[in-house]
């Protein structure tokens, strides 16, 4: 960012971290959420743990790993199990505290898309990897923080696909679909922080990063953006820079 | 004791056009790429793949022309790259039929086929268009009995109205193949680290492959049974594969290639350097063996050798190559 002495995905990993709370289970995925997880164990909760999908519970990470399969979860870990054990006992069980989500597009009611571009997901213009773990994160967490670019054509008034069900139409309708918990409560994107009001359940801007704007964020987002009441993304700390830097990601995997 | 042992090139060709099959390992880790790569080599057609998050493995036999139809919830090479390049390629072309389903759900349908039940119920997918659309159509499942009739069934508990579930079918595949650290001639396995899906989808098949790293004596492993999750009678053929997961990461032995996987994902974007890519190291390659001196030999595996107490190389250059 101009100006300043941190990047954006430093300050998006800043921001990720301060979503989790001490002693939080944490269901992660490469990237991102794995930086803002391991910033948030050597600041402010240390008894956060991490939850991978492809097998392992509170893994001590000595490296930053490039998948949720990688060696390196392994390292002091609570458990190594596989994906059953992980999705059945402590995700579907209820156990799991807050889940990370991202996607290529993201809709007012915190929905996700995956999956694919294109009015019929059978013909589609452009295709991604799918799901893997997002939809059943998105359903069985007890909160979800999403993770996204913000631009105009990846926030539109509704997603292609559903790939991750947050909200869905607002109000209840995501209980009336029969998921008994859980829903997105955060939408960190490029440009600012995105929460749902507690009724209607549709996107407000919380805050906007340090250099934009209010309008500068609804002109990039393709639905009414709510900018009330929206104040500027505290900057990152000097302490939280020197960890994500010397600690977290020092050779630089996902930082930029 | 059954001696089990087979040559790898020998027990790929038992898989005939048109096979269902599940490889184990998930995303970058622990897929059994020497069986897949003689899979290529031998020029099988129209396979029908089952999987959760499978990585280049799928990648490379759908960019060959291998695959038929695929059931899954995720094709890439997670953080190496977004979407596997040739699946991406195969569905915005109609090259290849598929089905989305969430990793969950493709789990407890391994599950259900392991323990011989027709479906399992789970909470996951409610709300989302995995369960409000499906990418086959009825009449493509109605035809193919490799492919469940019915994409997934919404019901309400019995024992409590309020309570709604979903139900995926079971999976049974004609073949599971893994590749694993350790087994013995008579088809006992040790899988060290993350077990991902791997005993659900053998114990889901007809016919289990073992490819491993090592062959370790019975005792060896019998002295610890808690530690052993497939039993030997469940297990058909062994093969003895050192890095036979290459490029991909089989912990407590070695990491994931980086070099070889940023060659990939150079080359498989486009249809002329993918078929380059399979000359040099699929076709142009008699078996594994010359497979791993045509990526670099000892030296370059030597590389990727796992640290004590660590399980993979903490030294492993992993950006700017």
């Amino acid at each position: 960012m101009a100006g300043q002495d941190y990047t954006l995905t430093e300050l998006m990993a800043v921001i990720a971290a301060r979503e989790i709370k001490d002693g939080e289970i944490v269901f992660a995925g490469t990237g991102l959420p794995m930086l803002g997880v391991m910033l948030a164990q050597r600041t402010h909760a240390p008894n956060c743990c991490i939850i991978f999908e492809a097998g392992t519970a509170a893994s001590q990470l000595a490296h930053l790993p490039m998948s949720v399969g990688d060696p390196r979860v392994m390292r002091e870990a609570a458990i190594a199990a596989g994906l059953n054990e992980i999705f059945s006992y402590v995700l579907q069980a209820g156990r799991v505290d807050v889940g990370f989500l991202s996607g290529a597009q993201v809709d007012r009611f915190g929905n996700i898309n995956s999956t694919s571009i294109g009015p019929d997901p059978r013909h589609p213009t452009v295709r991604f990897s799918g799901s893997g773990g997002a939809c059943d994160i998105a359903c069985l967490a007890r909160r979800t923080i999403i993770i996204a670019l913000h631009e105009k054509r990846r926030f539109p008034e509704k997603v292609d696909y559903v790939t991750s069900p947050g909200w869905l139409e607002g109000g209840d309708s995501r209980q009336k679909a029969g998921l008994t918990r859980g829903g997105p409560s955060a939408v960190v994107t490029t440009m600012g922080v995105l929460r749902f009001r507690p009724d209607t359940h549709a996107t407000y801007l919380a805050s906007y990063h340090p250099g934009l704007s209010p309008q500068a964020l609804a002109e990039a987002t393709g639905f009414p953006l709510d900018t009330e009441g929206a104040a500027e993304t505290p900057a990152p700390t000097a302490q939280e820079l020197r960890i994500l830097r010397e600690e977290v990601d020092p050779e630089r995997i996902f930082l930029k | 004791m059954t001696n089990k042992l087979i040559d790898l090139h020998a027990v790929a060709a038992l898989v005939p056009n048109g096979a269902t099959l599940s490889f184990g390992g998930f995303t970058t880790q622990r897929h059994p790429m020497a069986f897949v790569y003689e899979l290529v080599r031998l020029k099988r057609r129209d396979l029908y793949l089952f999987g959760h998050s499978p990585g280049g493995d799928w990648d490379i036999l759908i960019g060959a022309g291998c695959v038929k139809r695929v059931e899954l919830a995720y094709e890439a090479d997670e953080a190496f790259n977004t979407v596997g390049p040739r699946w991406r390629q195969a569905v915005e072309r109609g090259e290849i039929e598929w089905e989305d389903y969430s990793n969950f759900s493709m789990v407890s349908r391994f599950a259900a086929g392991a323990m011989g039940i027709p479906f399992m119920p789970i909470r996951s997918l409610l709300g989302s268009d995995l369960l409000r659309k499906q990418a086959l159509t009825d009449e493509q499942r109605a035809a193919d009995p490799r492919t469940s009739p019915k994409k997934l069934h919404c019901m309400t508990s019995p024992f409590n109205p309020q309570d709604q579930v979903v139900l995926v079918p079971a999976i049974h595949t004609d073949f599971a193949v893994l590749h694993v650290q350790k087994a013995t001639v008579n088809g006992t396995v040790r899988i060290e680290g993350q077990t991902f899906a791997d005993v659900q989808q053998a114990l889901c098949a007809n016919t289990v492959i073992v490819t491993a790293e090592e062959i370790v004596e019975e005792e060896a492993l019998r002295h610890e049974p808690e530690r052993n999750l497939i039993p030997f009678f469940a297990v058909k053929y062994i093969c003895h594969v050192p890095f036979g997961s290459h490029p991909y990461a089989v912990y407590n032995y070695y990491d994931y290639d980086p070099l070889q996987l940023k060659e990939y994902h150079e080359n498989a974007d486009g249809d002329a350097t993918f078929q380059g890519y399979l000359e040099k190291y699929v076709y142009g390659v008699k078996d594994h063996r010359e497979y791993l001196v045509r990526v670099g030999g000892q030296a370059r595996l030597d590389q990727l050798r796992a640290a004590p107490g660590y399980g993979y190389n903490p030294e492993l250059k992993r950006r700017r190559l």
